[in-house]
Formats: structure tokens, sequence, C-alpha cells
């Protein structure tokens, strides 16, 4: 079975269940019919092979697995490199499992350019499996970059009112990080002579070049984690775009400028990053507070699950700039849960916005009377989102805030202030759609979850206290990495400094 | 088989939740009961065997979370302190249950309802099992979000889903502390089960800790944050102002979570860290402190309230000041000991309050009763039992925990101890004032109610009283009985290695040798509360308004409950609510937006009507801007190469 190539099945199977929708001619009905089957088929056979990734994974190694390596552009020292280690094989999956919730969840919601539609959610998927395989700079980029023209479309053509408006602002601040970030590879190749990532995490950059590397870098996942100030395109985009893109766009997009960090920043410009923490650290505990707070007053529920989405992408880089296991790992798992919770989140808006096509929050009140199953289903998942103990939401949060303890108390005391501020918003935003009376006449006749919509929470369910109560899944898997990535960053560090004392 | 006591309520707790619609309210009722009664009778059998045989045992369940050398697992941890709690908890919760099927008959999610008192007592059970720090916080946060649901069960009441949501997060200020605690002493003991930090605890006594900024003594910070935690919990001064709203729940919530379980947590926890404690006086001092200035303050504000269940709610929270400050003179196994006769006494007060609201069709407000000892006389009877004990006359329950921590106080002969002994003396005239008030308006007198409530006023069903009875015998003979085990000679025996107290700390000790007129004085204001409260509200029933008239200021003072709400109010919410609203519009939008995306596309669409302009059509334009072009580019290359 090592034999096969596994990751690039799983990146390119969705691309050819795409050609397959693509080349269907018909009725629009039958198309659209079509399209959604072969969409689900797809998306649920990518994931049941992505799972085998797992299940051939050896936790014991940091190397990377499953490694494929073709040449490209050999003369340029450019090759298709693929492999995962315990930290990008979470995100494959990740990946693999939100796309066929996508797909089921836009069964009904979505009915004009359905084929369309479904191209677009699986080339979006093999976009974001490739990236997060990739072990070539360039063939990261390529994805990388690759992944904002599906969305850029899904939100521009099946958003709401003002989506061309919140495609544009998405586009416009993606568009500056990525040139400073091409500008930065193009550095790194002349420096180096060689896109291969793990040959550049050995290739050890000048301490100046670093710095700017860094920089340039940092431009362009800053503004997909988001991190504060750069995060305006987010409500925008999250209010905007239909369910399921809200869903892959918190589940698994912004997560990409958190995994950048993790496999570029900090292993190929350990000195700058040292240097820079405390930037990030400010950064971070800005966005905690002042996303909570601003998330405290949002009278549209997709913007105030947008806005503490957020704040839970600031714990994410704290927790990583830590480069303690703690934090680390915390972070990682923070990212993991952070994308089952959030998108199970935006499916639940998903669920009342079908019903009544409003996310006003003041539309809704007292639906528990009508809805108990719907209210039982979001409570749990409000419930993850503020980190109650035995969701998934708890862990990643509880190891973000001790290794910034380990890294310092103040950033520890400033972070653990998204726990009081992260239940204010929640409870708030529960309390005013679901508890209440019921005095809304156009509420009257609203109906509890579909089958197909407790088909689509229930594994997410499932995922939610499985990560709570036995975490060690995850964690075990990912903590030889981890500590790989620790001590290179620590070793990088001695040495700079052994260096630095012989001059 | 101990394993049962914590999981039998979770496994009832789900089959009513998950199943009512399968089989229908009765079943769901019976369920949870027996889960109870199962859970009650494995935990009678643990506190012989575990405490009273002295062994205590740990029972590993697998691995929970394991980052670094961080480890923690679920595992339950049974000494006398956990068995001692497990009877209290499993007791009091089963009479509840029962309590509730009656109380509750008239409700239509009842399987609702037993589901989350069942789900309460899972997690208060894995709180006090917890053998470490991190399945304490999982325990902690769990009877949070219980409490949360049981506060806002009637979700149609916008007054108990405001409470529900200002339990929660007041709770989680506190759990902010608890947090930054258990942090804390990971890092400086680099681990976070129980039995390793108490082993280790003595040898880190001397070490240091800097946080925010400031160089602590290590264990005193950590103790610090802890206690925040216990602080929010238990609503002590401070963190209380949650508790009295809290009383939206029914009224078996209300008794079971928020007089005889719940609440106590703070006290548990202190009692539980006591090898950390007692490393840190500083700490222990601050614990006195508040734990008497609570009891003080909230007998204070119990005076003047009118609610019948909002003055057990200050009661309650005084009285768990009384056991704070216990515990801040090292006398953990009095406060344990009030803990547990404060359990019984306090659930009975509630739900005879609940016999009686529910006799008198939902009226809660003490000036609309009266009179109606008569008509549920075996309620009434329930009351005064409650009440005698509550106020610590002899020989019931609260006579001998509550002189006892009167006494440990004053044996602590220091400032600190003489400021809680007086403050406690104090708060004791005030509880005897207002129970005996509580008893007069409510059931003698003239009936204040409307003929037709008068009317339909009725005992309650043997399914409620019974449950009444119990607790009332727990609240007679639970002080009698446990006296030689918490305060008598037996304690050291008793309790084993449960609980620490350093050299020279044993104040319990000291409290068998204080002055006669130290074990009177309580006795005596009690008596004297009462009295006064036979003359203002019976005998001279005009005097009451006379005095709150007379002294209007201090009068609204204490009914505005020290105006602590409109100041977090306006010292926290509504700063918050306007920061958040400012950063949206300015931050985000004016700011951000303005000069970021929003500001570059007009720029840019302002640059293209510039350039759309340029493009005159005119030839001689064109050319003066090539020539300008050209002598530019001379320029450049001249300027570059004479370098």
């Amino acid at each position: 079975m090592s034999d096969w190539p596994l990751l690039s099945l799983v990146t390119f199977l969705p691309l050819a269940g795409a050609l397959f929708i693509a080349l269907t001619r018909g009725e629009e009905e039958q198309v659209a019919k079509n399209a959604r089957y072969v969409a689900l088929w797809t998306s649920l056979i990518t994931f049941v092979v992505s799972l085998l990734i797992w299940a051939g994974f050896d936790p014991t190694t940091a190397d990377f697995q499953f490694v494929e390596k073709r040449d490209w552009l050999p003369d340029w020292g450019i090759g298709y490199h693929m492999g995962v280690d315990g930290i990008s094989m979470w995100f494959v999956l990740l990946s693999t499992l939100l796309t066929p919730i996508c797909i089921l969840s836009s069964w009904e919601a979505v009915q004009k350019r359905v084929k369309e539609y479904m191209i677009a959610f699986l080339v979006l998927e093999t976009l974001m499996v490739g990236m997060f395989c990739a072990l070539d700079i360039l063939v990261f980029y390529i994805f990388f970059e690759g992944v904002l023209i599906p969305m850029f479309l899904i939100i521009g053509v099946w958003g709401g009112a003002r989506r061309v408006y919140a495609a544009f602002k998405f586009f416009l601040y993606t568009l500056l990080g990525s040139v400073l970030m091409l500008i930065a590879i193009l550095t790194m190749y002349l420096q180096a002579g060689t896109t291969d990532i793990p040959a550049l995490m050995a290739a050890g950059f000048s301490t100046e070049l670093q710095t700017w590397l860094w920089l340039a870098f940092f431009a362009s996942f800053a503004v997909k984690v988001p991190m504060w100030p750069v995060h305006t395109w987010l409500p925008d985009a999250h209010v905007e775009a239909p369910t399921a893109g809200s869903v892959i766009l918190a589940g698994v997009l912004l997560k990409m400028g958190g995994y950048g960090f993790l496999r570029f920043s900090i292993p190929m410009f350990p000195e700058a990053t040292e240097y820079f923490a405390p930037l990030v650290f400010a950064l971070s505990i800005v966005a905690v507070i002042y996303t909570s707070l601003v998330a405290l007053v949002q009278e549209d529920m997709k913007k105030l699950i947008a806005y503490s989405s957020i704040a839970h992408m600031g714990f994410v880089t704290i927790g990583m700039f830590t480069l303690n296991t703690q934090g680390v790992e915390g972070s990682i798992f923070q990212m993991l849960s952070h994308g089952v919770v959030s998108g199970a989140l935006f499916l639940c808006v998903g669920v009342v916005y079908d019903r009544m096509h409003t996310r006003e929050i003041s539309a809704y009140g007292g639906l528990v009377e009508r809805m108990p199953r719907y209210a039982l289903v979001f409570m749990i998942f409000t419930m993850a989102s503020v980190g109650l103990p035995a969701t998934a939401g708890f862990v990643g949060e509880f190891l973000i805030l001790m290794g910034a303890f380990e890294e310092s108390t103040w950033l520890a005391a400033f972070a653990a202030t998204g726990l009081i501020l992260g239940a204010a918003y929640m409870l708030y935003l529960y309390r005013r759609i679901i508890f209440g009376v019921m005095d809304k006449e156009a509420l009257k006749q609203i109906l509890d979850l579909s089958p197909r919509e407790i088909v689509i929470f229930a594994p997410l369910i499932i995922l939610t206290f499985w990560m709570g109560i036995y975490p060690s899944t995850f964690l075990d898997i990912m903590s030889v990495s981890v500590d790989h990535l620790i001590s290179n960053y620590k070793v990088a560090l001695g040495d700079a400094g052994v260096a630095v004392a012989a001059r | 088989m101990y394993a049962a006591i914590v999981f039998l309520p979770l496994l009832g707790s789900l089959i009513a939740g998950f199943g009512n619609r399968a089989i229908g309210d009765r079943p769901a009722q019976l369920v949870t009961c027996a889960g109870m009664f199962g859970a009650l009778a494995l935990s009678i059998i643990a506190f012989f065997d575990v405490a009273l045989g002295g062994n205590p045992i740990t029972i590993e369940l697998f691995t929970w979370i394991s980052s670094g050398s961080m480890e923690a697992s679920w595992a339950l941890k049974f000494d006398t302190l956990t068995a001692v709690m497990l009877i209290v908890v499993t007791g009091v919760s089963t009479m509840v249950h029962v309590y509730s099927i009656g109380y509750m008959s008239h409700d239509a999610s009842k399987p609702r309802f037993m589901a989350y008192l069942s789900l309460f007592t899972f997690a208060m059970l894995m709180l006090v099992t917890a053998d470490n720090l991190v399945q304490m916080f999982f325990g902690w946060e769990g009877v949070g979000l219980a409490s949360y649901l049981l506060i806002g069960f009637w979700f149609h009441k916008p007054s108990a889903n405001a409470a529900a949501m200002k339990a929660f997060v007041v709770n989680r200020v506190g759990d902010f502390g608890f947090a930054l605690g258990i942090f804390g002493t990971y890092l400086l003991f680099d681990t976070v089960v129980l039995d390793d930090i108490f082993a280790a605890a003595p040898e880190k006594a001397g070490m240091t800790l800097e946080f925010l900024g400031m160089e602590w003594h290590a264990l005193t910070i950590l103790c610090m944050l802890l206690f925040i935690g216990a602080m929010g919990k238990s609503a002590q001064l401070g963190l209380h102002t949650w508790l009295p709203d809290a009383m939206e729940g029914p009224t078996p919530v209300s008794a079971l979570i928020h007089a005889a379980t719940m609440v106590t947590a703070g006290v548990f926890m202190v009692a539980r860290l006591s090898p950390m404690m007692e490393f840190s006086p500083d700490t222990l001092m601050v614990i006195t402190i508040v734990g008497a200035t609570t009891a003080f303050f909230a007998a204070t504000v119990g005076l003047c309230q009118n609610d019948i269940k909002r003055v057990i709610a200050y009661s309650t929270c005084s009285q768990l000041g009384y056991m704070f400050f216990a515990c801040g003179v090292s006398a953990y196994s009095a406060a344990i000991f009030h803990l547990m006769t404060h359990a019984f006494f306090k659930a009975l007060l509630f739900l005879g309050a609940g016999s009686v609201i529910h006799a008198m069709s939902d009226e809660q407000d003490m000036r609309n009763m009266g009179g109606t000892w008569k008509h549920i006389k075996l309620t009434y009877i329930m009351m005064w039992i409650g009440s005698w004990a509550l106020v610590g006359l002899p020989p019931f329950s609260g006579f001998f925990s509550k002189d006892l921590i009167i006494e440990v106080a004053y044996a602590r002969h220091t400032g600190v101890g003489d400021y809680a002994f007086w403050l406690g003396v104090g708060a004791a005239f005030m509880t005897a004032f207002y129970s005996w008030r509580l008893l007069i308006m409510t059931f003698h007198g003239t009936p204040r109610a409307s003929k037709e409530v008068m009317s339909h006023i009725h005992e309650s069903p043997p399914v409620m009283t019974v449950p009444l009875i119990v607790l009332a015998i727990g609240a007679v003979f639970a002080g009698w009985l446990g006296y030689q085990y918490f305060g008598g000679d037996l304690r050291d025996q008793f309790w084993g290695a449960a609980i620490f107290v350093a050299e020279g700390n044993d104040t319990i000790e000291g409290a068998h040798h204080v002055p006669t007129w130290v074990k009177l004085l309580p006795i005596v204001v009690t008596v004297a509360g009462i009295g006064l409260a036979y003359v203002m509200y019976m005998f001279l029933p005009g005097l009451p308004a006379k005095v709150a008239s007379t002294f209007r200021p201090i009068y609204l003072f204490l009914l505005n409950k020290w105006y602590f709400d409109e100041l977090y109010d306006y010292i926290f919410i509504r700063p918050a609510m306007k920061l958040g609203r400012l950063f949206w519009k300015s931050g985000d939008g004016a700011i951000i937006d303005g000069f970021g995306p929003d500001g570059v596309s007009l720029l840019t669409k302002l640059a293209a009507v510039r350039t759309g302009k340029m493009q005159s059509g005119y030839v001689y334009h064109y050319a003066f801007a090539m020539m300008i072009g050209v002598v530019a580019i001379i320029s450049w290359y001249m300027l570059m190469s004479g370098k």
C-alpha cells in the first residue's frame, strides 16, 4: 500500500470528480441532481481514502511520510514533492472531512448553477489538500494561491447581497500578501538554489535576510489567519458567503495562515521568529480582546461568529509562537477544533437562514419551543466554542494558555480574558436566538432539523466530544513532529547564539 | 465499583434526556431517581470503607490530555474528604430528585429537568473525585453548565435567561483565576496531579514566581489565583452577584445547586488544596478576611429582602463566608463539617420554601403571605427545624458546626482571626433575626394573600414531604453524629492524609480551650436576634416600616444589595458594550477599512478617472508627456552612471 501515491490520489480525486461533473450534459434539473450526487460521492470516497493516510501513519517519526518526489523542472531544481508529517496530516483530514459536509449542506440551499457550484467545491478541495501535502515551495504557492480562485467565485457568485464588495475585499487583502510572499520565495530560491521545502528548512538563511523573508511571509499568512488589523475582510466574506463557503472558509482556509507559520516561518527563519514573537503576541492579544468586544455588539449572527473566529485564531497564533510543547500542540489542536466547531456554528446559522432567509439576531427568539433538536445541537457547539471541558474547544485553549503562561504571565493573563468574553458573547447570542418567548409570527411554523441536517451534524458532534474527552488520538500523532519542530528551532537559535559569541 | 457512583447519574441523565420521547415522563423520572439511589447506596458503602475504614484509593480510567510533561488523566480519587462530599452530594441530590417529581408535576418538560439534575450531579461528583486540577476544572465548569441550564430552565422568562447567563459569565471570571492558578501550578510543580503537588509542596514553599511583572512567593500567588476560582463558584464578596439572581431557577435547583452542593465547591477546593494553602499564610489571611466580610455583608442584605428565596440565598452566601473563614484559620475539617450540616438544613429550608411556594400558587413575596401555618403544618414544622439548625441553637446540627467555626476564629489569636470572630458573631445575630423574620412573615399574622390563593392552599403530596423529613433528620442529627469526627478527638484518624494542617495551625484544638464567654456569646446573640424578630414582626408589626423610613438611606442601601449590580453594570458591562461598538464602527469601519481596502479602492478609482482624463486625444499633450518622460529617463541614467 505504501507504494501507492496516496497523497496525489487524495489530492486529485476531487479534481477528477469535478471533470466528470463538467462533462455532464442534459436537462438542467438532471444535471443538477447528477452534480450533487457525483460531488457527494467523490468527496466521500476522497475522505475514506484519506483515512488510509491516518491508518498508515507512523507517529514515532517526525520525517515526512507517504513521500512522492518527481522531477518537474529539474534544470531549475523544482520538483513535484509531496508528503505529510504529524502536523499536516490532520489538516488534510480536516479538509476531506469538511468537504462532503459542505456539499451535503448545500443540497437544497443552492438551487442555481448547481453544476458550477459543485465543481468549485471539488476544485477547492484539491487545492486545499494539495497545499497541505506540498513539500515544494513552488507547488505549495500554486495551491496556496489557487485556493483563492474557487473561494472568490463561491462568494462572488453564490453569495448574498453585497457579495461583490466582499469578494473584492477578500481578494485585495490577500493579493498584497501574496505578492510579497512570491518575492520572498524567489529570493529564497536564488539563495538556496532549490524550492524543496525540507532542503530550505536546512538552508539556514542569514539573520538579516530572515527578517525580510519573515515579514514577507507574515504579510501573507497574517491576512489568512486573519490577525488584527488585517482581519476586516473576514466578517464581510463570511456574511456574504453561502453557508458551505463559510464552513470551508472558517474550517480550512483560516488554517492556511497558521499552517504556513508552522511550515515556513518558524523552521526556516528561527531567528526572525524569535525576534518578531512579541509582535505576534501583541497583535494576537489585541485580536482576542478587541474582536471579542466587537462580537458582543453584533446584530448579525454570522458576523458575530466571524468575529469570534478571529478571537479564536488569536489564541492559535499566541500558542504557536510560544514555541513550547503545550503552546504549539495547543495551537494545532485549536486549529483542528476550531475547524470543526466554527464550521458547525456556521452550519447552525445556515439551518435557520435556509428557513427564514435572515441573519438578523433580532428576527429570532424562542426557537427552542419549536426546534428542541436544533437548540441542543446549537448548545453543544456554543459550549464547545466557549471552551467547556470535555468538548474540543477546551483542550486547545487550555494548552495554549498553559504554554503562554510559561512564556509570559502577562500574555496568559491577557489572553485568558478571552475565556470570559467568549462566554459572554456566545451565551448572549444563544439567549437571543434560542431562549425567550416565541412571539414573532414568522417563526411560528419553523421546522426542526431534518434528517439530512442531523446527518450533517452527527459527525461534527461526535468529533467535538471525541476531541474533548480523548484528545490523545490527535495529540499523540502530532507530538513527535511538534517536538522535532521545537528542538530544531532551539538548535537553530543555539547555533546562532554560538555564531554571535564567536564573532 | 466506585466508578459507578459517578457514572450512574450520567447514565440516568442520558437516558432521560435522549430517550424521553421513547419512554415518556414517568420512566424518565424513575430512571434518574434509580440512578441516584444507586449512587447514594454505593456512596454509603464508600464512606464506610474509605473514610471510616481508612482505605483511600484512586481509580485511573484513561489518559485525558497529555502534552509534553503535562499529563492529566480521567481518574477518580476517593479519600475521606471525597467520601464526605459523596454522602452530601448524593444524599441531597437523591432527595431533590424525588422531591422534583412532585414539585415539577405541572411542568411540561419533566424529563429535561430530571436529565439536567442528574447531569449536574455527575459533574459535581467528577469535581469532588478529581485527582488532578484539570479534572477538577472539568467538574467545575460542568456544574457551571448544569447550573446555567437549570437557572434558565424556564426559558420563556427573560429574567431567568439573564440570570443564567450572568451566573455563567461571573463564574467565568472566577475560572479565569482558577485557570491561571492551574498554569502556575504546572509551571512550578511540573505536574497537575494533586498527590504529586502535595508531596512536593513543602520543598517549594520557599520559592518565588514571577507574575505580571512582580516577584511573588510562589505558593501565595498560586493559592490566591486558585482562590479567585473558589470565590466565583462560592459567591464570595465581589463575585457573589450571580447567586441571588440564580433564584430564578426552579426551587429544587436552588436547594441542590445554589445551597447544598455547587456553591460549596469553593470550600471543598480550598480544603482539598490544604497542603498548598498551609504554606501560604498570606492567602489564608485573605481567605479569612473575604470569608468573614462575606458572612457579614450577606447577612445585612438578608435582613430586608422580601422574596422568600432571596432571603435564603443571601443566607447561603453568608454561611459560605463562615466556611471560608474557617478554612482561613486552618480549621478545614470545621469548614467541611459546616458544609455538611449546612447542606442538610439549607436544602431543607429551600425545599420547605418550595413547598410554601407550591402551596401558595407560585407566590414568592413574603409580603403576600402570612397566616399559613394552620394549612401546611408539616411544612411549617420543617421550616422551624431548618431555621433552628441554621441559627445554630442546640441541639440541632448548626449548633455544632457554626459554634465550632466561631470558636476556631477566636482561637486563631491573630488580628484577622478576631476580625472574623466578631463579624461571625454579628452575622449570627442577623442570621437569627432574618430567619425568624422569614418564619413569622410566612406563617404567622393575618393572611395577606388573596382569598383565591388562600382557598387553594394545601399541604404538598408525600413525594415532596418525605424528602423534607429525610433532610430534617439530617439537619437534626448530623451535627451530633459528626462532631467527634470533624471537631472532636477522632478527627486525626478520620481525616488521615486528606487534610493537612501545618504545625502550630491546629485551631480546632485551641477551640476546645476558649473562654466560656466565647462559647456562650453566639447563643446569646442568636436568642437576642430571635427575640428582636418577634418584637418587630409579631408584637409590633408597625415597627419595621418606621425603622425603614427613619433609616431610609441604610435601608435602601441594604435593599439594593449594596448597589453591586449597579456598580458592575456601570464599570464593566456598559463600557464593554461601548468599547465593542467603538472598535466595530470606528476601529474596523472608519480606520482599518477606511485606510485599508476601501481607501485603496477609492484611490484606484480616482487615479483611474484622472488617467482617463489625461487621454485627451490632443497630439501635443502626448508629445509633451513623452518629452518629459525622456528627460526623466536621461537624468536618472546620468545620475546613476555618475556614481
